[in-house]
């Protein structure tokens, strides 16, 4: 199990959380205005990285609030925890920057993720 | 203690030979679902200059880490049709591929722990049936005539309430499954090439022309993708998006013992299944780890719940112990079904996303993708199951609907 630092309550162990999946992706600014394409991407087509990836989770049993964190998806060391609509912290090495890290600043991302725990 | 003596392989199973400067087609990933793609291929559209690419050993990824369940008993009218397939396949492949690797159908049990999974599992077995599926709705007493080490009492956190039943499921051997696959495409000429990584792809504007691999440069007309697990880092290569997830996912096994479960106890809700091994060890699968991972571990705790289970429902477990345990990464789309056709690069093709239940899906994923790959246009079974249902909105959401586990 792993051990993570909810930015609230401090080190609690993993099964106190849940996955919300990428993190930083913003409602679209002009829905109307979205193709079928646009809408699919938005709604289905999250990032897969191998590596650093910056992801949400919330603190179902603790705050209940949500924040993101840094996570390598291969080692599953975490790199950093920071609050919702906060940036990650610009002191990872530039070379491990989440490649999903957002250029600027956005709205907190509203979709909700549908990863389960379910097998298929 | 052995309960089934293992068949004898083949004298000769299949060569290793170097990558050729260029084939017709490639296929990258030499799990069971590239092994079969090349097989049919071969065989039913004569395209014998190609060479599977597999950058470990052949069939170390998820087709060696499966729990091994085959079952056609899925809701949707799509899923039902590419499945069933599929298991009619599994019944005359033994034979076909002239290899023994021990199809055995011992029935599938899906158990039913709350009024609301009874309803929905009664309403699965009229759909199945509808679709010429063999499937039975059990009550309690009928479950334990079935599966005597089950509990049946009702005083249990999650009393089973019934079960529906698909007698022609079963499981097989996946290695020797795996092995046949790779010693037929041998037979027809196919190259499987082992330790060899794709690691870019060559393109002239939109279309593949070749593949960059850790063994050199090859030119091909057509690119097959089987990477279940690393799909989504090898569409990135390609140059285009994957609605595709990857975690770990993971199972056990107990020590040997004499046989004591004679079919396969599948529970979605606490999630655990169960099977016993022709050897004799319980084969058990869980859930996937919550979040995304390309480690092929498993959360400790996840066992945990899994066995905490196992124990209540199967009481005689409590004494067995855990021989080993492993994990693999599955690709998991949102729908929960599986994408086979084309892809937005010209003569590439994908077939991922078979989640965690894509080992029974094998032989139809072969026969389809290579239909696809073959003539450039899906088959009528892959064709409900092109990436662009995420456009139209015309899911075929198993998740949840149906028995939704390996
Ligand atoms: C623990 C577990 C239990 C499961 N239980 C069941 C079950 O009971 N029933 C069921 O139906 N399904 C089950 N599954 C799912 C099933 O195993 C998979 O859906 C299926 O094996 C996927 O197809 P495949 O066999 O081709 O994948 P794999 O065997 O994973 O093949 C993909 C191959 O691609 C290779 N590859 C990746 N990247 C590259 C690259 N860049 N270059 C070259 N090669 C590459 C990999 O090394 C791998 O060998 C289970 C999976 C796991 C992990
Ligand atoms: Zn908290």
């Amino acid at each position: 199990m792993l051990l993570f630092s909810c930015p609230n309550c401090g080190p609690r162990n993993e099964g106190e959380f849940h996955y919300g999946g990428q993190a930083h992706v913003a409602y679209p600014t002009h829905p109307g205005d979205l193709s079928d394409r646009e809408w699919a991407e938005y709604l289905f087509f999250r990032e897969n990285t191998k590596g650093l990836f910056a992801e949400r989770w919330v603190h179902s049993t603790g705050c209940r609030k949500w924040f993101n964190m840094v996570r390598d998806t291969v080692s599953y060391d975490i790199h950093a925890v920071y609050r919702m609509g906060e940036q990650p912290p610009t002191d990872l090495d530039p070379a491990t920057t989440p490649a999903n890290a957002p250029a600027q600043p956005l709205a907190p991302a509203q979709a909700s993720n549908t990863s389960t725990s379910e097998g298929v | 203690m052995s309960t089934e003596q293992l068949p004898e392989h083949p004298e000769f199973l299949w060569r290793n030979p170097d990558p050729k400067k260029s084939y017709d087609a490639v296929i990258v990933g030499g799990g069971g679902h590239g092994l079969a793609t090349a097989y049919f291929l071969a065989k039913n559209h004569g395209m014998t200059n190609i060479a599977i690419l597999e950058k470990g050993w052949l069939a170390g990824g998820n087709m060696a880490r499966n729990t091994t369940i085959i079952r056609s008993n899925y809701l949707w009218d799509e899923s039902a049709a590419i499945y069933e397939h599929s298991l009619k396949l599994w019944e005359i492949l033994p034979e076909e591929l002239d290899y023994d690797f021990l199809f055995s159908q011992r029935g599938v049990m899906n158990l039913a722990h709350t009024l609301g999974d009874v309803r929905e599992s009664m309403r699965r077995v009229g759909a199945n049936q509808l679709n010429g599926v063999d499937a039975e709705w059990l009550d309690p007493k009928q479950v334990k005539e079935l599966c005597p080490i089950l509990n049946i009492n009702d005083n249990i956190r999650y009393p089973v309430m019934g079960a529906t039943y698909q007698p022609r499921a079963g499981i097989a051997k996946h290695d020797h499954v795996a092995w046949a696959f790779a010693r037929k495409c041998d037979e027809l000429g196919v190259d499987i090439i082992q330790n060899c990584e794709v690691t870019g792809f060559i393109k002239d504007g939109n279309r593949v022309t070749g593949v960059k691999t850790s063994r050199g440069t090859i030119n091909t007309e057509k690119v097959g993708l089987c990477a279940a697990g690393h799909s989504s880092v090898l569409a990135e290569m390609a140059g285009f998006r994957l609605p595709i997830q990857s975690h770990p996912l993971q199972a056990l096994v107990s020590e040997l013992h004499e046989p004591v479960h004679p079919t396969v106890v599948m529970s979605n809700h606490v999630h655990v299944y169960v099977s016993q091994a022709h050897k004799g060890e319980l084969v058990m699968g869980a859930g996937v780890d919550s979040y995304n991972g390309y480690g092929q571990r498993g959360s400790f705790h996840v066992i945990e719940e899994q066995m905490a289970a196992a124990v209540e429902l199967f009481p005689i477990f409590a004494r067995a112990h855990v021989l080993r345990t492993w994990g693999g990464i599955v690709d998991t789309t949102m729908d929960a079904s599986p994408i086979v056709g084309l892809s937005p690069v010209e003569n590439m093709y994908v077939n991922c996303g078979w989640g965690t239940g894509g080992f029974k899906g094998t032989p139809a994923a072969g026969l389809t993708f290579a239909h696809t790959i073959a003539t450039g246009a899906p088959h009528t079974l892959n064709k409900p199951f092109s990436m662009e249902r995420f456009e139209t909105g015309a899911l075929i959401d198993e998740h949840g609907a149906a028995a939704v586990a390996h």
